[in-house]
């Protein structure tokens, strides 16, 4: 088994296909220096820990030992020769494989402005040891893209002491992804926190020069800066399979096995699109921590021979300075919504379908206070339940109690 | 599965401050643990933090005899302190509970 990408998905998968019982040879082969690392923090506890940034390893080499996965680090995939069932590596000889699983992900969005080189972007625990070098008190840091890196990132430069002016072409945060109740919440501590918002602002170019940056906007303002960090999406990794002739469709077009039109060769997390079965088969390319994780487990099962279908609940999370955000499912696919007040600043959205089906939960506030209704709201979601209105409102009802009926 | 041998029993809490399939929060001597409540009316000890990143489980979610990470969803079975799953991969140290008069005693080494 050969696993190509050792990011979440590629890592988990190669542990997973150990756990559930294959027994001959796994190989991860990843482009990056370092061992398979967490992603979420960098843009968080990465920027602000003391004294150094810390890689948070999810395969040490114990584990690897452990589970007998072979990891070739800082190893390049060049092609994929699906007749000979091998892929070519840069350095090294050929390597065959009987399954082969795509764990490629995503890379940074670039911008497209004259300047836009002198920008960075964070993707890899190496961006975020860059980035984290500039920011402290005294700069000025100018966060292009109103998403969930560029508002962690704010947050993460606030801790720090650095100025942040934050810029976003549309005209709210996180338009995404995220209700606009919820986002407004965030918006609004971000602005307590002292984080210069510019919404509806394009960037027309970035002048660099040896005193800094200069961002020239779309209103004719000029902003003086220090640093400049994109966050601005991802684009699925996806050159791989589109050079073998695989089907490309926002990302390696995979059904609901994670199989590609290939059976050999699967695919998972970010760089992946797959049917999802709560959502009537629309597609969905998922860049959330937690899909990765989970198409990990279940690419492994799928490369085994399984033929469970991937059906997991859409899930990510995001802190901004003492703020949790969680949601659950797909907050768009819903009609209405109801709040639930939990109490010390948290708030809870569930979003129905138009016939009542619970299709998604947002929630925003101190984690103690939203973490556990959110998970049971995703199990309701999973349940396809249509809870009592009144009941969702009502802070009092438990949500377990609903979930038994 | 690591249990210190109880030489002290110290209060926690009392037995019906834990909803049946819940937990709570204890802090003893600079040190913190979550005490559960099964569906089958037992009562367990754990270390109170999340081995993965260290948030308190007290907030988790507890169904049938696992605890639930509220951050991450990281599972371990309170019981045992056993680790089920991504993104937790080192167990829980347990503690050993009893009941006296209504009241949750927690055995500390």
């Amino acid at each position: 088994m050969v696993v190509i990408g050792a990011g979440e998905a590629g890592a988990r998968a190669a542990m997973a296909l150990r756990e559930q019982g294959f027994a001959g040879k796994i190989t991860l082969v990843g482009d990056e220096p370092h061992g398979p690392y967490e992603r979420p923090p960098l843009s968080k506890s990465a920027l602000t820990d003391a004294p150094e940034p810390r890689a948070t390893i999810i395969l040490t080499p114990e584990r690897q030992a452990e589970h007998g996965i072979t990891h070739r680090s800082h190893t390049r995939v060049l092609a994929i020769d699906r007749a000979a069932h091998q892929i070519e590596l840069a350095d090294n000889e050929p390597l065959a494989y009987d399954r082969l699983l795509l764990a490629t992900g995503a890379s940074a969005r670039r911008l497209s402005v004259e300047g836009a080189d002198n920008a960075l972007t964070l993707r890899t625990f190496d961006d975020a040891r860059a980035l984290r070098a500039r920011l402290r008190p005294g700069q000025h840091v100018a966060i292009i893209g109103g998403g969930f890196i560029g508002l962690e990132l704010a947050a993460a430069a606030r801790a720090r002491g650095a100025e942040v002016t934050l810029i976003e072409l549309a005209p709210r945060l996180l338009a995404r992804a995220v209700p606009a109740d919820i986002a407004a919440i965030l918006a609004a501590r971000h602005a307590t926190e002292g984080v210069r918002i510019l919404t509806g602002t394009g960037i027309v170019h970035i002048e660099t020069d040896a005193n800094g940056h200069a961002i020239r906007l779309s209103t004719g303002e000029r902003i003086a800066c220090d640093a400049i960090v994109a966050g601005i999406g991802a684009v699925p990794e996806t050159g791989l399979a589109a050079r073998a002739g695989l089907a490309i469709d926002n990302g390696v077009a995979v059904d609901a096995r994670l199989a590609t039109e290939d059976p050999d060769i699967f695919a998972a997390g970010d760089c992946c699109s797959f049917p999802h079965a709560l959502y009537g088969g629309r597609r969905l390319r998922l860049e959330a921590w937690r899909n990765a994780q989970d198409q990990g487990n279940a690419a492994a099962a799928g490369m085994l021979g399984s033929e469970e279908p991937y059906a997991a609940v859409p899930w990510f999370w995001s802190d901004q300075y003492d703020l949790t955000l969680q949601i659950a499912g797909l907050p768009d696919e819903g009609r209405e919504t109801i709040t639930r007040d939990l109490g010390d600043g948290a708030r809870l959205d569930f979003h129905l379908a138009g016939d009542g089906r619970l299709v998604a939960a947002s929630a925003v506030g101190p984690n103690g206070r939203i973490a556990r209704d959110v998970r049971l709201a995703e199990m309701l979601i999973a349940k396809r339940a249509t809870p009592d209105k009144a009941a969702l409102a009502d802070a009092t009802v438990k949500l377990k109690g609903l979930l038994a009926g | 599965m690591t249990t210190t041998t109880a030489t002290r029993w110290i209060e926690a809490c009392a037995a019906d401050a834990i909803d049946e399939e819940d937990v709570v929060r204890f802090d003893h001597d600079g040190h913190t643990y979550a005490i559960y409540r099964s569906p089958d009316d037992e009562y367990f000890a754990t270390d109170g933090l999340c081995t993965h990143e260290q948030i308190h489980l007290a907030d988790g979610l507890v169904m049938d005899h696992i605890i639930e990470c509220p951050k991450h969803n990281g599972r371990f079975d309170y019981r045992t302190g056993q680790a089920k799953g991504a993104p937790v991969c080192v167990n829980l140290k347990t503690y050993p509970v009893k009941l006296d008069g209504g009241k949750v005693l927690l055995g500390l080494a």
